[in-house]
């Protein structure tokens, strides 16, 4: 049966020709089989990514786009209600543990309030907490590098000019200002997304959210190496292409890095 | 062990004038956040010496008891745990492996950081580069994946949490170093003294170090807060600290199954880590200020409108 089993997966071979193959697999995509379902590790990975995904899109969409909002408003007015407001959650979303957040908010509005399910996935109500809880983190992050850049942004001497020219606030921090002001957010924008992709282990852990962290961390526990493996290869190959679309996007914003 | 990033910059400021115990005092924030860190390093010390019995005594009568109820004793005021065991005793004797597992993280990674920092800024080209690349080695690995390997290799301890923590906090406190030491060591008063003939040992340690450690005692605050809840998340995760020692982030993952009739088992030490984490960033932003002599105005003009 051991002997069976070894020699199966190759686990007689000496361990040069062991990781000689692993290679030359893993250059056809093949990451062999879970020790656990019988099944190709990739499929498992893919279809976890295929929740991941939408998940970490939706919660950096709403990040980005309230972060640039709340932050420049911040910015514009300093020491002002919005600033307020934005200091206090990224206070909360850097002193906080997620896990609980998470579980607070699993008492209060889906036991408590019964607005929304505890855990798993099926209605589009099951993703409002999990999107919410990450949501907090990099929201924080983000906004406080909106605020400091639009600061500085402000400051400058088009912005006297636009003033002077008589535009109304709004359309100078929203058209003129925010443009200039977009480049280290950017950077940022990027690191906080890698972490999302990167499985948002905890979160999806306590809602039941089969994902790719919940992947990651139930196949560390069972020694389900391939899974492992192939789940850090695809996460790397996916921060990758990632890092390639910011460096993208600086040269779509600001023209003088084209050269 | 946590009142030394607080006990640090009052020692060494307190020379050069009184100012720093004052302006503390005129910030209220950043006041009740060292009176409520001083506080928990005090649970810490003494908390395991007196309730260590009580944290650890099960009554099966008192099991999963709501709080806010003196019927039972105070022991059992914020509620007992699925044990009976006193959440209130526990949260204390928790606070002790929590906070040395954060300072002695945070102590290690800084020492460490430190002295490999000010060599790869204050020596040649060759030396500098070997240290920089060591410190990106450790940067792009993911912290949660060597964590896991480490502690299942090694087995989960407190020692060896420590050692993980501290691996991966190291790069902070050591580009930090490096960049102030590259600046600060072609300043005057720095050239005076090599002109002065002053050894590299005495130009590091009486001319440098000075110079870099406020801004090292800031982010050893804020850091402090981070590796407190990274602590707590692997500990969440079954990966960190193992009963019988008990940590907070340990103490919310055994509440969790209890959410739906004892939401009083995860919530009590969640609040503790919220707590001291807000403390700690709190304090770190008022440190920030406090110990860069060209923001320092900020506090005192807020003193002499105040007086």
């Amino acid at each position: 049966m051991k002997t069976d089993f070894r020699a199966l997966h190759g686990l007689d071979l000496p361990l040069l020709e062991q990781f000689g193959r692993y290679v030359w697999d893993l250059l056809h995509l093949d990451f062999g089989e879970s020790l656990r379902k019988a099944r190709p590790a990739i499929d498992i990975v893919l279809e976890a990514y295929a929740w991941t995904l939408p998940l970490a899109l939706i919660t950096m969409g709403l990040v980005v786009v309230s972060a640039i909002v709340l932050g420049s408003l911040a910015a514009f007015r300093v020491g002002g209600f919005f600033d307020r407001l934005v200091s206090i959650v990224s206070l909360v979303g850097a002193s906080a543990p997620d896990f609980w957040i998470a579980i607070v908010a699993i008492v209060v509005f889906a036991l408590g309030l019964g607005w929304v399910p505890t855990s798993g996935v099926g209605t589009p109500l099951h993703w409002v907490l999990p999107i919410a809880v990450l949501f907090i983190r990099p929201f924080g992050l983000v906004v406080q590098v909106v605020r400091g850049s639009m600061l500085t942004a402000l400051g400058s001497l088009y912005v006297k000019t636009a003033r002077a020219k008589g535009v109304k606030n709004m359309p100078l921090v929203f058209v003129h200002t925010l443009r200039n002001g977009m480049l280290p957010v950017i950077t940022v924008i990027g690191d906080q997304a890698a972490a999302l992709l990167n499985g948002a282990v905890i979160v999806e852990t306590i809602f039941g959210f089969p994902g790719i962290g919940k992947l990651m961390i139930d196949s560390i526990l069972q020694r389900d190496f391939n899974v492992v493996l192939a789940a850090i290869m695809v996460t790397a190959l996916a921060i990758f292409i990632m890092n390639i679309l910011i460096d993208i996007a600086y040269g779509l914003l600001d023209p003088r890095i084209r050269h | 062990m946590a009142d030394l990033t607080l006990a640090k910059p009052a020692k060494e400021l307190n020379g050069r004038g009184p100012s720093i115990l004052s302006m503390l005092w005129r910030d209220k924030l950043a006041f009740i956040s060292a009176v409520v860190l001083i506080l928990i390093v005090l649970f810490a010390i003494f908390g395991p010496m007196f309730l260590g019995d009580l944290a650890t005594k099960q009554n099966l009568r008192g099991r999963n008891f709501a709080p806010f109820s003196m019927e039972r004793g105070w022991a059992l005021f914020l509620g007992g745990d699925s044990l009976g065991r006193s959440m209130l005793a526990r949260l204390v004797v928790g606070a002790h492996s929590t906070i040395l597992i954060a300072a002695g993280t945070v102590l290690a990674a800084a020492i460490v950081g430190a002295v490999l920092g000010l060599i790869a800024g204050y020596s040649g080209k060759t030396t500098s580069q070997v240290i920089m690349r060591l410190a990106d080695v450790i940067m792009s690995f993911p912290s949660l994946l060597i964590a896991v390997v480490v502690l299942y290799v090694l087995g989960a301890s407190i020692p060896n949490m420590i050692l993980v923590l501290a691996i991966t906090r190291i790069p902070i406190y050591l580009r930090t170093t490096r960049a102030e030491v590259l600046e600060v060591r072609e300043r005057m008063f720095v050239q005076a003294a090599v002109v002065m003939g002053a050894g590299h040992a005495r130009i590091i340690l009486r001319h440098i170090l000075p110079v870099v450690i406020p801004t090292l005692v800031t982010i050893a605050t804020l850091d402090f807060a981070f590796v407190m809840l990274a602590e707590s998340s692997l500990s969440f995760l079954g990966i960190g600290v193992q009963p019988p020692d008990i940590t907070w982030g340990l103490m919310v993952a055994q509440g969790r199954p209890y959410l739906n009739t004892a939401w009083w088992l995860a919530f009590w030490p969640g609040l503790m880590i919220v707590i001291t984490a807000l403390s700690l960033n709190l304090l770190s932003n008022w440190l920030r200020i406090a110990l860069d002599p060209a923001q320092r105005w900020r506090l005192e003009a807020r003193k002499t409108k105040n007086v």
